[in-house]
């Protein structure tokens, strides 16, 4: 399981690189590979702008059928998510003008948990299965 | 930070973007094709992705907002050599970059800008 | 009895009768096989599994267990590549037990031994139709793969024009690899339009419509026009009624108009000789 610390523009595309690199050795297809890491480019993300700076953590899963998936976790502890239902829908954008990303990254793994309380920060967690 | 450079050939600025880039950096190429534009008052952009694995929301919304402005200065600008698999993903995450034209390649993507498609 | 102790007098039982145990076991075992392996062939296998099923009684070594439960899967697999029912296979594994109980038979105080033992082969063989199971499940799925491949063809109409004939339901796992050949198939050839042909998708509701649009976005970001042919009428009313809207992408009634408009998109016209 490989830990990364999201404090700043670099270090998103290093969680990228680590993402992709965990991807490819996993058996996941092309264009899985590439959804996954632009899933965790989006969270980095908003770990980062939103969240004040977080951890991501790559981690390789198995599942009770033996299929073999990543697992990621995006936690910051920023000022946490209001309404968590508004955000996930398609357009919804915090007041800087940058678009969370967070419903077309749902969209992008196979499964999606975002816990986030007003004050105590936001936690996501994301898997992405082989086929 | 990486600065992609912007190569002006006739009326047409080339940017080719081969690293995965930094957020920091894509603004910067913003920022700079919008100066050269302004600057040489060139007809067209070309933005090869051709080399570019990743394209998440922060760098779709660049190229549409390059788009625009570059709508401002009377030049169109045309994407060319996107993966396959970035486009599914673009198209899953709901990104459609409708405010940009789009190209298997520069050469296309020149005749495009020169009026031939 | 303890257990431990049972396992290993019948541990020491295989042991000293390995020949006939192994003999038996695989006449035996020839009766489920219906003459599909040689008995050399059978004979061969069951000697290792034999041979395992020493060890995991006697406790020798850690590994033992392991490398058992291996043993059984890969019989398992297999005797599924080969055709087998997991009926066959487990009847296999468990006629060690008739086999045994025959050497047995005379010697009464070895019936503790025996039950213990029994109950281990019932395992084992159980654990075969598992296995059996699981790989079953997996060519099923590999094959389905392989059909959904085949039934996605993507053909070359002309210089620049490709063609997708759809045929039947169209889900989002179908659309992904819809999309994939479409969009691989667009970077081989080169081409710049995309005929999208619907005729033999049975039922067009709002999640097709969806599916149908998703495809077409993604082939515009690698610069390809789109049309959509093959529209019956049913389809163009079911299409209207739920209120999809398919926007600025030209649709025809046919595979051919949509050619006719593609090469006229293109700049070329049919002229007779």
């Amino acid at each position: 399981m490989d830990e990364l610390p999201i404090r700043s523009g670099d270090d998103v595309v290093r969680v990228r690189q680590s993402v992709r690199n965990a991807a490819a050795d996993n058996g996941l297809s092309l264009v899985d590979q590439t959804k996954l890491v632009t899933a965790a480019s989006e969270l980095a993300r908003n770990t980062l702008v939103h969240g004040g700076g977080g951890m991501a953590r790559v981690e390789v899963v198995k599942s009770a059928t033996g299929r073999v998936g990543v697992k990621l976790y995006f936690t910051d502890e920023g000022p946490g998510i209001p309404d968590i239902e508004l955000a996930l829908t398609d357009g919804w954008t915090t007041g800087t003008g940058l678009g969370l990303g967070l419903s077309g990254a749902r969209r992008l793994v196979d499964e999606f948990e975002l816990t986030s309380k007003p004050g105590a920060g936001t936690s996501a967690v994301v898997v992405k299965w082989s086929r | 930070m990486e600065r992609v450079p912007i190569l002006t050939i006739g009326q047409t600025l080339f940017v080719s973007i081969q690293i995965d880039l930094q957020d920091e950096s894509v603004i910067r190429l913003q920022e700079d094709l919008a100066e050269e534009l302004a600057a040489t008052g060139a007809h067209g952009v070309i933005i090869d992705i051709t080399a570019v694995e990743i394209v998440d929301s922060f760098v779709g919304r660049m190229l549409t907002t390059i788009g625009s402005i570059s709508r401002l200065f009377d030049a169109e600008t045309v994407l060319v050599g996107m993966r396959p698999a970035v486009a599914i993903t673009l198209t899953e995450l709901g990104l459609s970059l409708r405010g940009v034209r789009t190209a298997l390649n520069a050469e296309k993507g020149l005749e495009i800008l020169n009026g031939k498609s | 009895m303890k257990v431990d102790t049972a396992n290993d007098r019948m541990a020491a039982f295989l042991r000293d009768n390995h020949d006939k145990v192994v003999g038996r076991w695989s006449e035996l075992a020839m009766a489920s096989v219906r003459g599909r392996t040689s008995l050399e062939e059978v004979r061969r296998e069951l000697e290792d599994l034999c041979a395992l099923i020493v060890r995991v009684l006697s406790r020798a070594d850690e590994h033992a267990a392991g490398e058992l439960t291996a043993a059984l899967d890969e019989l398992s697999r297999s005797r599924a590549r080969d055709g087998f029912t997991p009926g066959e296979t487990a009847l296999g594994v468990f006629s060690l037990k008739e086999a045994v109980y025959e050497l047995v038979a005379d010697a009464a105080d070895l019936v503790p031994e025996f039950l213990s033992f029994s109950r281990m082969v019932d395992d084992l063989g159980l654990r075969t139709f598992e296995a059996y199971s699981a790989a079953r499940e997996q060519i099923i799925g590999d094959q389905s793969a392989a059909m959904l491949e085949l039934s996605t063809p993507v053909v070359r109409l002309w210089e620049g024009i490709i063609a997708v004939p759809l045929v039947g339901m169209l889900d989002s796992a179908r659309t992904q690899l819809v999309m994939e050949k479409l969009l691989d198939t667009l970077v081989a050839t080169g081409a710049d339009h995309a005929v999208i042909d619907i005729t033999g998708v049975p039922t067009v509701d709002t999640e097709v419509a969806q599916h149908l649009l998703k495809t077409v976005s993604a082939a515009r970001l690698l610069g390809a026009k789109c049309i959509i042919s093959g529209i019956r009428p049913q389809v163009a009313q079911t299409i209207v009624s739920l209120g999809i809207e398919f926007g600025d992408i030209a649709t025809k009634a046919s595979l051919a108009d949509a050619l006719a408009l593609a090469l006229h998109q293109a700049g070329m016209k049919v002229v007779p000789l």
